[in-house]
């Protein structure tokens, strides 16, 4: 990459342009600022416990909505982190790849390493398919198998299989 | 950025400037470009999409405000939130709730930063662009969360969940689907991406072969569930969770969570165009008299084709969303990269 940058003698080229990301975080407080200023001085604030209660289609609320909920949200986080770095991981192969393939003695290595790589992330994907953690509705059966008691965490809607 | 600096010199009262201060002065300049860009996709797009939606189901949308078409109805809207009351439910954990809508927007602006407009102008020319874009968009994910769980509402809790889940799975083969396209250019900055798409459409990395094809739509579908739009709009579906994560939110906050929603629907439109349809370039070689504006141009083709899908489509269930992901788009993926891959060897575009 040409460095070219204005601020050259201050700072080298990757400071200079992650200052540039820095800048705009300030800006975009700032214009978030002046967004909701000149909403406060234009809009009226007459508060009052009806208004300020939980909406939830004109019911009075029952209990808080800070409940246990479900599983399924978590395991979908987790093999989440597990791909995304799987992700970080490809990136720099992926750039680099081009450039090293025809190094000689590098290339196999470059290609195997990254099928070797991903062969074993689908082997990963291929346990979690099979053990049917990737179902979001699991089969009744499963289902019973694998909760004994009946369940107390909060369901977003009752599968229908 | 170089050229914006550039210009600044040559304005009166900035030739005496310093370094530091032209450099500053210059970012502020783009970030507020930027921002200016986001307000105005708001504006432009909510009205597009009333008239895209009229057009698709046989009526007119929008038609009084401004005479013409209703071309001033997103104004009105805009500022007539400007005017909406600040309502914090006396439930919510208020800092959590005040804060939230500022990451979100934050998160598409930052984004922002990376996306290459037209030869040299970028707002911070990143050899880590395309990832350093993924990476600022994915606070979004955080922003919905917070908004979410601080509303303290139940309706606002699912669509929170329900968002961050398909969003997080629906970012792998997002970023997966890029992978071919880094492979080809052997650099993560957007510049050198979009340069090496140069000569005519044959060129786009779209049509370069058969794996990147796929590849593009793999990315197509994914960009549509990270925006959270039809038919994969689970986290706001108004039939049975009101509005999902904002339903508690009015006035300016509210707009704030409407403004990252549309600008990350130009974002994702955008990131389309530089990765696979050519960026600034047009697709008759030779023809590349605007840059910026061809890109521009490619950008509200694709956030036409993402409208038309939304009010063609039905909403699919969540968990078919889970399925399409896990099942269907991670393998396919994951193969187009080992294809690519092959191919680039067999062809001799490596050797």
């Amino acid at each position: 990459m040409s460095m070219t940058s204005p601020l050259g003698t201050v700072a080298t080229g990757l400071q200079a342009h992650y200052a540039t990301v820095f800048v705009f975080i300030l800006v975009g407080f700032v214009f978030a600022g002046i967004a909701l200023g000149v909403a406060k001085l234009l809009r009226p604030s007459n508060p009052s416990p009806a208004k300020q209660s939980t909406y939830e289609c004109g019911e009075v609320p029952i209990g808080s909505s800070w409940v246990r909920f479900n599983v399924r949200f978590y395991l979908v986080a987790l093999f989440f982190i597990v791909f995304d770095v799987e992700v970080i991981f490809l990136y720099p192969w992926a750039v680099v790849f081009k450039q090293l393939f025809p190094v000689p003695g590098m290339g196999a290595i470059v290609f195997w390493e990254m099928i070797i790589f991903l062969a074993i992330l689908a082997l990963g994907l291929a346990y979690v398919w099979v053990k049917g953690d990737l179902d979001w509705v699991k089969k009744l059966a499963q289902r019973t198998a694998m909760t004994p008691a009946p369940a107390a965490a909060a369901e977003e809607e009752v599968p229908a299989s | 950025m170089d050229i914006l600096t550039a210009l600044l010199q040559g304005l009166p009262g900035f030739g005496g400037m310093s370094d530091q201060g032209l450099f500053i002065t210059g970012a502020a300049v783009m970030a507020t470009l930027m921002f200016t860009v986001m307000a105005l996709c708001a504006i432009v797009f909510t009205w597009m999409e009333r008239k895209v939606a009229g057009f698709i189901q046989s009526r007119y949308g929008p038609m009084r405000t401004g005479r013409w078409h209703g071309w001033a109805q997103a104004v009105a809207d805009m500022l007539k939130i400007l005017g909406k009351e600040d309502i914090i439910p006396a439930e919510a954990d208020k800092g959590l709730f005040v804060f939230a809508p500022l990451v979100v927007l934050l998160g598409s602006l930052l984004a922002w930063v990376a996306v290459p407009w037209a030869p040299g102008f970028v707002a911070a020319d990143l050899d880590l662009g395309l990832f350093f874009i993924f990476a600022a968009s994915s606070m979004v994910v955080i922003g919905i969360l917070m908004a979410g769980w601080a509303s303290n509402n139940k309706w606002a809790l699912y669509g929170a969940a329900r968002g961050a889940a398909q969003m997080v799975s629906y970012e792998i083969p997002l970023a997966l689907a890029t992978i071919p396209v880094i492979m080809h250019v052997g650099s993560l900055n957007t510049q050198d991406i979009v340069i090496a798409q140069q000569g005519g459409i044959w060129h786009w990395f779209i049509l370069r072969d058969p794996f990147l094809f796929v590849a593009f739509w793999m990315y197509f579908i994914a960009s549509i569930a990270e925006t959270n739009r039809g038919p994969f709009d689970m986290p706001e579906t108004e039939s049975e969770l009101v509005a999902g994560y904002h339903t508690e939110y009015t006035g300016m906050r509210f707009a704030f969570f409407f403004l990252a929603e549309y600008a990350n629907l130009f974002l994702v439109s955008l990131i389309a165009v530089f990765v696979f349809l050519g960026g600034w370039w047009s697709p008759i070689p030779g023809l590349d008299f605007a840059p910026a504006l061809t890109f521009v141009i490619k950008g509200i083709l694709m956030v036409f084709l993402n409208m038309w899908v939304r009010w063609t489509l039905p909403r699919v269930r969540v968990d078919q969303l889970m399925y399409l992901c896990w099942k269907v788009m991670i393998p396919v993926t994951l193969l187009c990269i080992v294809g690519s891959g092959i191919l680039m060897i067999t062809s001799g575009a490596v050797g």
